[in-house]
């Protein structure tokens, strides 16, 4: 069926009787050509891809849960390409062309909206990485603005410019930057994909792999043995735990970042503005809320839940940047378990068991990737070969020290 | 978090910076024929467990001492701390099963 | 007027309010819902999607109706519930997201085209154009939505926050809370009890059902002042509780002056990190409603909130004494408001009772078998259809009360691993396993919310609390109310064609979870995301179990099959000022300040921020007009007489003992086993991965003692490090550490003229070249006695030293070289001049040591020493940094008049300008007064053999491109000869 805004008229003059299902639910295959563990949003789009853009069939994707259950309904749905690296800019500006036409790709609305991202600074030191950043974006492609004090005070007049501890002394301004509704993308390729006859099982947990001469053959499930002759693992926050069922230990550990929405209020931030001197970052929806969020908790987590020394800190960064949101409340706080991977960068590679592929160590990183992460899983499922944009995201980059370690803080997760 | 320190009794998570997974404590032998390879693994891979977890954490806004706390990490109940210095050095992470 | 007789109001004292521009006036124990009940007002609001009329629905911090913008100004408040709001004098109130007055809202036409806003309709619409979303939909759909407005202006009020401590916390201070509360008390164990009214009590207040004899109001009065006098007890009136944490901390906000006009010289909120032994949950329960067609007018109410208006405040619901009120119930105490109703002689026109069996408990007309199938009243409730046996009949009615049974406020039991469990004999939610270690849930909140059964039920639970933590207390005598009439029959909603709502403030209806479900989108967290059921302010409290229940009977599942729902911090919305706890402005982090700040502060220095320092950045003098004069001035002025600049920042390590000497060796990437007592070495650290992290020196006073420098960014990682290196990697080692870079105040002299004025303030100590060469060190005593230590080493490139005094004579020895260096042109340099300096002189800092570079690319890879074991040795050898060919190098305009800029990428000329051809960056650079140009430094591919080359540097952000000669990066003095003098 075909979403549009006369279909919506006309459903609404006709009770709504017509509306399908988004996607079905089916019974699981005895087996797959390509199975995907994860039914969040890079194992949906990385099975959209491989039906759509690499005409692959017999598809299905297991979700432990339900889908979009992990954090692509839990991140705070940014979207933007300002990367510093070779090896990551490619990548996530392949993404932000995916993110501009997604919509249109997919028949649903995920409202990607470009109202830009700013990156505060506060010292000479910091405007030089930021300079070296934004060229190295305008380098591949990308969009970005260098924004001194008067330019920024302009856009976004409501910052604390002079009380503040950290003074600002202006931004890195990506324009074509901004959010998208993070669940929306979770459907938005879940019904794509349905609609191309990909499988898409809830409720079906991954216990074990079935593994046999060094290649993998099928996963054992809670709903039973699902044979395959390629698997992609898409299941981050948890890749350790799954990639330990096949004998795979990982550069990554498992950590918990929380995330915060206020109460609806009209609208008051455009875009995205990132604090650098007190770890908060925020935007609002379009539903009202100020979405906002700052640093991992620090420590090694599966709770999805954080602490409240965080919490504190967040608000403090977000009252000595915007003191005027002060009196406004917050409404609801969780936590997602995020990959930190041991430079910060992601991998997309296939693994030492044949067959068997790994998408993981996303770090904060993972929503903005979701569609060229789809795009270059199912392009290495689909042919072996990592996509041109995704070729340093390596397995083994660790031990040939080709890290990409946007922050350069080393094998230390928790500071990346 | 509150986290039982040997010597002060319980203090607050604040106080602490966290390293990671204890096995940080055995650093490889640099004289090895594999020292690159042990090195590799030592630096950067890690069992990440959903349980229970042998971690560092160093107590810098405090006596400055490094701790080995055993805590969950599904559930963050701490079962127990000790300093570094007294913490028994369990043998060398098994090599992964193939 | 609708103010009846009683209630928990001070008639003595009237306050006068304004609402929407209106004055009104109530009493002292009014909230502002209340009031404006009293008043006659019952249209408070407007809901978010449809903007439909609403009135108050609930009595409590579960309203999703009545919200207002409170106070004005600066101060203004979006989003508060009416309904939690005290009154004080003058209070100012305004009602929300409308457009026009309230009563007729232009954006009430969605209500009318409602049919098009179903569940979800967003996703399926507003692609084409694309260019449109940005432009005008989104725009469109920003303004429409959102509820309340910000000020736009900083919050004036102050904030602040505290840590307590005790054996027991109570959350909640109604029967079970205040009966743990006093069980703890009399116990002597340390108990803090939190409640989020400003009256104890909790459902006791809207009861008229006497205790031990004795009106409720009375018997809390009595067990308060007990409560009062213990001093182990610590009461929090106003504050909520509003997330479980780790380990028994508790988050908790108390709301100090909000019940003011203005906080005077109070703070406005605490928030309070709570830490228990154990907790008791007594937070109560939450009624939940029955939606039927048309059930949000204002008017309609919950039938237990209609009971507190009554009883508490003393009014009713309707606009006159006279209009007739009805019950829709599916259980006993729905009747109860009847009848409290009635004892105040409201007229009850009945009570509509799902069921076949209902109880008559009074002489009101029951209506049995029967439901509410619609309401009408534009803006407020005047008819109701009942319906019963297929019959449908509509009669008058202001006000309506709705009750379709109690749900637990299992909330913070919760915030944890652990779900809540369908309990079929309650027909609701109960706390599940797995809630936060050591919670005990009591009463209401455990489903036992009989007056008599909370009061025990709250006073064995502090009692089993306290037995695990080792302390006896024994059960208070309690009174001990008859149980009433409670038994229920489920009915989740009532069927119809027209809408239901069952989220009131979202506008979610049971058509929208029917929608929801005939799209598959069944789990209960996607009916929750594809409706917004449940994310509104009161964050589903009186919609999530209807919503899963409506869902359940659609799926033709039970309710635990269907699922369950949990909730996550906070209980209610906290203020954002609240949660930052005052740390907010230049109060946001403290600052360090140097030894030397306040003279340098009396020489007129700028100062900036250094991580969590303030360093001096310059020191202006008059007839300068422009920060690189000054500049210019205090780096010439080092190059040719003498400087001086506070270099305490750098971080600073004693490492004693009989194996410093090993243990250095393997901390260090260079040699430092054969550094000699007396000297100094240049040190550069690896972390385990191989990568530079950094630099500094390193000096030996004495065999076993040893003077660490750090960078000031790095000063507390290194130490961090080295400590780790120490009790983690070889505590075998006999070596200690201590950090000391607060302990020594730190002073550089740096030019020609260092001797020269070292020599004036030193005691009897050899300066001479041949006495104290480059790179000695030595403790020494300075003007008359001082204990001093004193380091010849070189940031400039001058000759120069550091010198160390206790950090309390910083100032002073600051001063005095000053004063003795009058002569020799003794000027004081910041960290600008500081920079200049040692771009100049090559050395690699911050911009070069990002964490991202090796050894090798800073041009120190031939200090690491292969001869040993130190961190990171073995991991610089992988071929991702042994084959990294970029080298630093010194950068020159061609024209010399151009800019060299940092951040600029570098380009071999003729090659294009993408990322494919890069060749490296420009770290650092400035106007170099010795050379006369701008000069810089930068990462360059095989940057070392390509001396003289000319590469083009692109900044397109600027969009400009410059052409540079590369150079050897010793700007100045490149055979050393200046600092070994």
């Amino acid at each position: 069926m075909k979403f549009s805004a006369l279909r919506v008229v006309k459903e609404a003059l006709t009770g709504h009787k017509g509306w399908k299902p988004l996607w079905r639910n089916p019974q699981p295959q005895p087996d797959y050509d390509i199975v995907i563990v994860g039914g969040g949003g890079h194992g949906l789009a990385t099975a959209y891809y491989l039906a759509k853009t690499f005409g692959k069939a017999r598809i299905a994707v297991l979700e432990k849960g339900w889908i979009g259950s992990g954090n692509v309904g839990r991140n705070t749905t940014i979207v933007r390409s300002n990367y510093l690296l070779p090896g990551n800019q490619p990548f996530y500006e392949f993404s932000m062309k995916l993110w501009e036409g997604l919509e249109q790709e997919l028949n649903f609305n995920a409202m990607v909206s470009q109202r830009g991202i700013i990156n505060l600074f506060h010292t000479d030191a910091q405007r030089d990485a930021f300079r070296r950043r934004g060229n190295a974006m305008h380098l591949s492609g990308a969009d970005a603005v260098l924004l001194n004090r008067d330019a920024l005070r302009q856009k976004v007049p409501f910052l604390n410019y002079d009380n503040a501890r950290f003074p600002i002394k202006g931004g890195l301004w990506q324009p074509r930057a901004g959010t998208a509704r993070h669940d929306g993308v979770a459907w938005g390729y879940a019904r794509g994909a349905d609609m191309l006859g990909v499988d898409i099982i809830q409720n079906c947990e991954v216990t074990g792999f079935r593994i046999d001469a060094g290649r993998v053959r099928g996963v054992e499930t809670t709903r039973g043995y699902i044979g395959a002759a390629k698997v992609g693992v898409a299941v981050a926050g948890s890749s350790s735990r799954v990639m330990a069922m096949a004998g795979q230990r990982l550069p990554i550990e498992s950590h918990v970042l929380q995330a915060f929405v206020s109460e609806g209020l009209k609208p008051v931030i455009s875009g995205v503005i990132t604090f650098g001197a007190g770890h908060f970052y925020i935007s609002q929806s379009d539903k009202g809320g100020l979405v906002f969020g700052g640093d991992v908790d620090g420590y090694n987590s599966y709770a999805q839940r954080g602490n409240l020394p965080v919490v504190e800190d967040v608000a403090q960064g977000g009252m000595a940047l915007m003191p005027m949101i002060g009196r406004a409340r917050l409404l609801r706080s969780w936590g997602g378990i995020v990959d930190m991977s041991m430079d910060g960068s992601p991998i997309i590679d296939r693994t030492a068991i044949d067959g068997l592929y790994l998408n993981g160590g996303w770090c904060y990183g993972g929503f903005k990737a979701t569609p060229a992460s789809g795009f270059a899983f199912a392009h290495l499922l689909a042919t072996d070969r990592p996509h041109e944009t995704a070729t340093a995201y390596r397995l083994d980059r660790f031990a040939t020290g080709h890290v990409i370690d946007e922050r350069g803080t080393g094998a230390q997760p928790n500071l990346h | 978090m509150l986290i039982p320190h040997p010597l002060l009794g319980l203090r607050d998570a604040e106080e602490f910076v966290y390293l990671g997974d204890a096995s940080l404590m055995q650093r490889p032998d640099p004289d090895s024929p594999t020292a690159l390879t042990d090195f590799c693994d030592y630096v950067f891979l890690r069992d990440n467990p959903a349980g229970v977890h042998r971690e560092l954490w160093f107590h810098e806004q405090g006596d400055r001492s490094w701790l080995v706390v055993t805590r969950n990490t599904l559930t963050h109940e701490i079962l127990g701390a000790e300093l570094a210095t007294d913490a028994a050095r369990p043998t060398v992470t098994q090599e992964p099963s193939a | 007027m609708t103010r009846i007789r009683g209630g928990l109001i001070d008639r003595g004292t009237s306050l006068s309010f304004t609402f929407d521009g209106k004055t009104y006036s109530g009493h002292p124990g009014d909230t502002l819902a209340s009031a404006l009940l009293a008043n006659g007002v019952r249209l408070m609001g407007r809901s978010f999607k449809y903007h439909r009329p609403r009135g108050v629905f609930a009595a409590g911090s579960e309203e999703p109706n009545a919200m207002v913008e409170l106070r004005e100004g600066a101060r203004r408040e979006p989003n508060t519930r009416a309904t939690v709001a005290e009154l004080y004098e003058g209070l100012v109130a305004k009602s929300q997201n409308r457009v026009g007055p309230l009563s007729c809202d232009v954006l009430a036409v969605n209500d009318v085209l409602s049919p098009f806003f179903a569940a979800g309709f967003y996703y399926k619409t507003f692609m084409w154009p694309r260019a449109f979303w940005e432009k005008l939909y989104e725009p469109v759909i920003r303004r429409a939505a959102g509820l309340g407005q910000l000020s736009m202006q900083a919050d004036p009020d102050d904030y602040d926050s505290g840590f307590l401590h005790c054996d027991l916390l109570v959350i909640g201070g109604g029967a079970a809370g205040l009966a743990a509360a006093l069980t703890t008390g009399r116990a002597g164990a340390r108990v803090v009890l939190a409640d989020e009214d400003f009256r104890l009590g909790g459902r006791l207040l809207s009861e008229r059902d006497p205790l031990g004899g004795i009106p409720a109001v009375d018997w809390i009065a009595g067990l308060e002042a007990e409560l009062d006098s213990l001093p182990n007890v610590r009461i929090l009136r106003r504050t909520t509780v509003f997330g479980a944490y780790d380990h028994g901390i508790y988050g908790a906000v108390a709301r100090v002056a909000d019940h003011l006009k203005t906080p005077g010289a109070q703070v406005r909120q605490s928030l309070w990190r709570i830490t228990a032994k154990r907790t008791v949950l007594a937070a109560g329960a939450t009624e939940r409603h029955i939606p039927f067609a048309d059930n949000d007018r204002p008017g309609i109410m919950l039938a237990g909130a209609m009971r507190s208006y009554a009883n508490r405040w003393a009014v009713t619901p309707q606009a006159h004494a006279a209009d007739p009120v009805a019950i829709f119930t599916n259980n006993d105490d729905g009747h109860r408001t009847a009848l409290d109703l009635m004892a105040q002689e409201v007229p009850v026109l009945g009570v509509i009772d799902t069921r076949s069996d209902a109880p008559k408990l009074g002489d009101y007309t029951l209506f049995p078998d029967a439901t509410v199938t619609g309401s009408k009243g534009r803006l407020g409730l005047t008819q109701i259809q009942i319906t019963r046996a297929g019959q449908s009949t509509w009669v008058d009615c202001a006000a309506l009360g709705v009750s379709g049974g109690w749900n637990p406020n299992v909330h913070l039991a919760s915030h944890h691993r652990g779900r809540p469990v369908w309990d079929a004999a309650t027909q609701s939610f109960l706390p599940g396993p797995g809630g936060p270690e050591g919670m005990h849930v009591a009463g209401a909140a455990a489903g036992r919310g009989q007056t008599g059964l909370a009061l025990a039920d709250g006073a064995k639970a502090a009692v089993a609390a306290l037995a695990q933590i080792g302390m006896s207390a024994s059960l208070p005598e309690l009174p001990a109310p008859e149980a009433t009439a409670d038994t229920l029959t489920p009915c989740w909603h009532v069927p119809s064609k027209k809408r239901a709502w069952v989220d009131f403030q979202n506008d979610v209806t049971v058509k929208d979870i029917a929608l929801a479900h005939q799209e598959n989108m069944r789990p209960v967290e996607h009916l929750k995301r594809w409706t917004t059921l449940g994310m509104a302010t009161d964050q589903g409290k009186t919609a999530n179990v209807t919503a899963l229940a409506v869902m359940a009977e659609l799926s033709g599942k039970s309710i635990p099959e269907t699922g369950t729902t949990i909730f996550r911090p906070p209980y209610t919305g906290v203020a954002i000022s609240a949660l930052g706890g005052g740390d907010s402005g230049d109060s946001f982090r403290p600052r360090r300040l140097t030894p030397t700040h306040s003279w340098a502060a009396t020489r007129g220095a700028v100062f900036t921020e250094v991580g969590a320092w303030m360093r001096a950045q310059y020191y202006p003098q008059t007839g300068e007009t422009h920060w690189r004069q000054t500049v210019d001035r205090e780096a010439k002025a080092v190059r040719a007489g003498v400087g001086l600049c506070d270099v305490t920042t750098l971080g600073k390590i004693d490492v004693q003992g009989a194996d410093a000497t090993t243990f250095l060796n393997r901390v260090y990437a260079n040699m430092m086993g054969t550094l000699r007592v007396g000297r100094v070495r240049y040190g550069l650290m690896l972390r385990e991965d191989g990568f530079l992290y950094d630099d500094g020196t390193c000096a030996r006073l004495a065999e076993d003692h040893y003077v660490v420098t750090t960078t000031t960014g790095n000063a507390g990682l290194v130490y961090r490090n080295l400590e780790f290196a120490r009790q983690c990697l070889w505590p075998e080692l006999d070596v200690h550490l201590i950090s000391t870079t607060d302990a020594w105040a730190q002073i550089a002299v740096a030019g020609p003229n260092a001797r020269s004025l070292l020599s004036r303030i030193v005691d009897d100590f050899d300066l001479s070249n041949d006495a104290f060469p480059f790179m000695a060190c030595s403790t020494l005593t300075i003007c008359n006695g001082l204990r001093a230590r004193l380091f010849r080493i070189s940031f400039s490139g001058e000759l120069a030293y550091e010198l160390a005094v206790p950090a309390r004579y910083g100032n002073a020895v600051m001063q005095r070289l000053a004063e003795q260096g009058a002569d020799l042109g003794v000027t004081p340099y910041g960290i600008e001049a500081l920079s200049v300096l040692r771009i100049e002189k090559g050395h690699a800092a911050g911009a070069e040591l990002n964490g991202q570079t090796t050894a090798d690319m800073s041009g120190l890879g031939m200090m690491v020493s292969r001869k040993k074991d130190s961190i990171g040795v073995v991991m610089s050898r992988r071929d991702g940094l042994a084959q990294d060919s970029r080298r630093m190098v010194g950068l020159q305009p061609v024209e010399p008049t151009h800019t060299v800029t940092p951040g600029a990428h570098l380009f071999a000329q003729g090659d294009p300008q993408d990322m494919a051809h890069d060749q490296g960056w420009i770290t650092s650079a400035c106007y170099s007064p010795h050379v006369g140009s701008s000069i810089g430094l930068g990462f360059l591919l095989q940057g070392d053999n390509r001396m003289g080359e000319i590469v083009i540097a692109a900044n397109p952000l600027a969009g400009e491109t410059t052409q540079l000669r590369i150079v050897p990066s010793h700007f100045v003095d490149p055979e050393g000869e200046r600092l070994r003098a």
